[in-house]
């Protein structure tokens, strides 16, 4: 496959995957901006702009940190790279680039989002209704996915799409764990705690499972175990790790030896990973060496399928 | 929809005669449409605009923001040519592109056309097209232009007249495909009622010539496009995957020891064929425009050295350009020792004395063209034009008489359109496609060009022109 249509795929899914990803962050700040007594309301609020890292670029824009302006930033903002808005827009423009590699189906899905999407700027994210929007956007996700699971062939196209994927949700489930996780263990106060666990794993659509799984109170060192091992999580990072580990071998021909190196390395950490380590390593330790890792991994795929010199 | 009854016409009509009866090969079809609902027909008619959009056949006029893709308009009422009408046109447009690859043979190599004083020197090494890069270069089978557009137009009285060849990156063929699926979608019993000579093994012909120009036995073909911005983009992409071949940019090939490669997730892989979608001045920032981000670095040099196939060649520009156009039937007799087959309409060139005395003293009833113009620009349309625009266009002529040609005003045949009200006659035109490799090709009938409004004399896609299908019908069955 061309390195250019690979690389449109790619960017195509993880654009995609990242408009659902705020999309579930935002669902998260919003509702528990809404609880009367959370402790510090500001801090919910602020944890999108932490989690993105793009504080700096929203105080540039729009000074202080409000719930409307929060909101405004991360959905419609034009003036923000990372904002659903401009998600969606890129995952389009590489949708149309390579419409000849993707089915009508697909296609349509993506296409249509976007159009749909224009309507919804003329109303504002308020005026549409933030719950609303929400629901919207990860429903645009599933269609796209259930889309391309049920008309792509299973070639290389699909395999670069599921790469994307799993290689945007790796990374936003490390950080949405790191930041909640740092604030959460400052609060202290059980009834906050519960919600923000809570919220967490709502966000990460979990919360079921942590519910099958664990039947115990919601704490911090089983979300992590969780969110980090458990492999029948589908956002864990366990499960993202194990996707890529399978999807870069069966890409056609020999290219990517360390991309297929890395992925499995990382897979055999996560595998035979346990708690202890982690909490010993510390989570925040150990979830930036984890993010250095995926994203020295994203950076090998594109050096070694997409971007090819 | 008003009315299905047939329209006055005046001029050379190609499905009514003038007082109103309907021509021969017309006549199945005309059966046909009385029998039919005129709500069914507007039906069909929006089903169509559903289709086109869904299945993306468009015309970008891709605004950043919109994301909005125009329609070509299409009209669902044939151009009908009669098998033997159209064996004519096919062998006087094989032998004109026989001609001109010949032609443009010996000018990139003896020159004979040049020291016989059948053409004026300057009149070929001063065209801006000509690329003196390609001088003794060596190509497969001689051909420069493996695809060719030959645009056609019939005159009052239905003589067929040859308007101009495209012989650099002629387009429209994915219209060609798309109407007659279209119509078949639309209206099948037709086409069971009527032998139309089918055209849509096109790509597989276009495949064919451009693999038997490479030595390789199993060439690699790819097509290269200037990118999805391209107002051509839909059919770029359209006949590459028809032909099941790559469609790539410039940067996704790369020029290495000898050879070009393209940019794969399993490694570079060899390039043999290059069907390039891209005009000479941008393919290689190398040997021509270096500002160009479109084309590939070094690819002129491997292409020297034969290592890679471009279809059309580098060069061929000037086999097309309007003022070596009259030049045409000479080189059919002087390389083929034959009659043509096909007129060209009648051009006088501005830079003989004579010539330009005749246009200056009959403005007002023809048509000037620049000679390295295209698109309608620099032109005077004598009918339409005012007194002061006559006036200034006298003065420029006298300035430079060699950067003009002038023909008659001719007034283009017509086919009839669904409108609105009914059925109306408007101007049309038809680019067949000529496929040159070891032998030549092409699929019975092409592209046809309507001018959707009435009295409108331009075809063109980027003027609001529309399309329609075209059936060669065999003899017998009309």
């Amino acid at each position: 496959m061309l390195s250019r249509t690979a690389s449109d795929l790619y960017w195509l899914s993880r654009y995609f995957e990242r408009a659902e990803n705020i999309a579930r962050m935002l669902d998260v700040a919003w509702n528990l901006s809404l609880i009367p007594f959370a402790v510090n309301a500001r801090e919910e609020i602020s944890a999108p702009l932490v989690i993105t890292g793009s504080g700096a670029l929203y105080e540039q824009l729009h000074g202080e940190v409000r719930i409307d302006r929060v909101l405004h930033f991360f959905t419609l903002d034009e003036n923000n790279p990372g904002s659903i808005f401009h998600c969606l827009r890129d995952a389009r423009e590489n949708a149309h680039a390579v419409r000849g590699k993707i089915t009508s189906e697909m296609w349509e899905s993506v296409n249509s989002t976007w159009l749909e999407l224009r309507d919804i700027r003329a109303l504002g994210v308020e005026g549409y209704g933030a719950s609303e929007f929400f629901d919207w956007v990860k429903n645009r996700s599933h269609l796209f996915r259930g889309a391309t699971y049920g008309t792509s062939m299973r070639n290389d196209a699909f395999r670069f799409l599921r790469l994307g994927t799993f290689i945007e949700r790796a990374d936003n489930t490390a950080r949405i764990l790191d930041v909640r996780h740092r604030s959460g263990v400052l609060a202290g106060d059980t009834a906050v705690d519960f919600y923000r666990w809570h919220a967490l794993l709502r966000s990460v659509g979990a919360y079921e499972a942590y519910r099958e799984i664990y039947s115990e109170t919601i704490n911090a060192e089983r979300v992590a175990e969780l969110l980090i091992l458990r492999p029948e999580v589908p956002r864990s990072l366990r499960s993202c790790v194990q996707q890529l580990c399978e999807l870069l071998p069966a890409i056609e021909g020999d290219a990517g030896q360390t991309a297929k190196r890395l992925a499995a390395v990382q897979f055999a950490r996560l595998q035979y990973g346990d708690l202890g380590h982690i909490v010993d390593t510390g989570l925040h330790e150990y979830l930036t060496d984890f993010l250095r890792r995926i994203n020295e991994l994203a950076d090998t795929i594109r050096e070694e399928y997409l971007e090819v010199v | 929809m008003r009315s299905l009854s047939l329209p006055e016409v005046s001029g050379y009509d190609e499905m009514i005669l003038p007082g109103g009866k309907v021509r021969d090969p017309y006549k199945g079809y005309h059966r046909w449409l009385l029998s039919q609902a005129r709500d069914n027909l507007v039906r069909k008619r929006q089903e169509a605009e559903l289709q086109f959009h869904r299945v993306g056949i468009t015309f970008n006029v891709y605004g950043e923001e919109s994301g909005t893709e125009r329609l070509i308009p299409f009209d669902a009422l044939p151009r009908v040519i009669p098998a033997r009408d159209w064996r004519h046109l096919e062998a006087g447009a094989v032998q004109r592109v026989r001609a001109l690859n010949m032609f443009l043979h010996d000018i990139y190599h003896d020159q004979a056309i040049v020291r016989d004083g059948r053409i004026p020197a300057e009149q070929i090494f001063g065209n801006s097209q000509y690329q003196p890069c390609m001088q003794d270069v060596d190509l497969p089978n001689q051909v420069y232009s493996q695809i060719s557009g030959v645009d056609l137009i019939r005159d009052g009285e239905g003589t067929w007249y040859v308007l101009e060849d495209n012989l650099r990156t002629p387009s429209g063929v994915s219209y060609m495909i798309e109407n007659r699926r279209m119509m078949m979608r639309l209206f099948p019993e037709l086409f069971a009622n009527q032998s139309v000579a089918p055209v849509e093994h096109y790509p597989s012909l276009l495949l064919e010539t451009l693999q038997e120009d490479s030595g390789v036995s199993y060439p690699t073909v790819v097509l290269l496009t200037p990118g999805r911005f391209n107002s051509a983009y839909f059919e770029h992409a359209f006949l590459a995957q028809q032909m099941g071949i790559e469609l790539v940019e410039g940067a996704d090939l790369f020029v290495k020891d000898g050879f070009v490669y393209m940019r794969t997730t399993a490694g570079p892989q060899r390039v043999d064929v290059i069907y390039r979608r891209i005009d000479d001045d941008y393919l290689d920032p190398l040997a021509f425009r270096p500002d160009s981000m479109l084309g590939v670095p070094g690819l002129l040099s491997v292409y020297r050295q034969g290592n890679v196939i471009l279809a059309n060649a580098v060069g061929t520009g000037v086999g097309d350009d309007k003022s070596i156009y009259p030049y045409v039937p000479e080189m059919i007799r002087f390389y083929l020792d034959e009659e043509p087959i096909l007129a060209n309409v009648p051009t006088w060139q501005c830079r003989d004395p004579r010539a330009l005395d005749h246009v200056l003293a009959h403005l007002p009833d023809l048509v000037v063209k620049e000679v390295h113009g295209a698109g309608g620009y620099g032109m005077l349309v004598g009918p339409a034009a005012s007194e002061a625009e006559l006036a200034a266009f006298r003065d420029r002529l006298k300035a430079r008489p060699d950067n003009y040609i002038a023909q008659p005003t001719l007034s283009l045949s017509t086919c009839p359109i669904f409108v609105d009200e009914g059925i109306a006659p408007r101007h049309i035109d038809l680019r067949p496609f000529v496929l040159s490799g070891k032998e030549s090709r092409l699929v019975p009938g092409g592209l046809t060009r309507v001018a959707m409004h009435a009295g409108c004399l331009v075809v063109n896609s980027s003027q609001g022109g529309g399309t329609k299908d075209t059936w060669v019908l065999e003899d017998g069955s009309c």
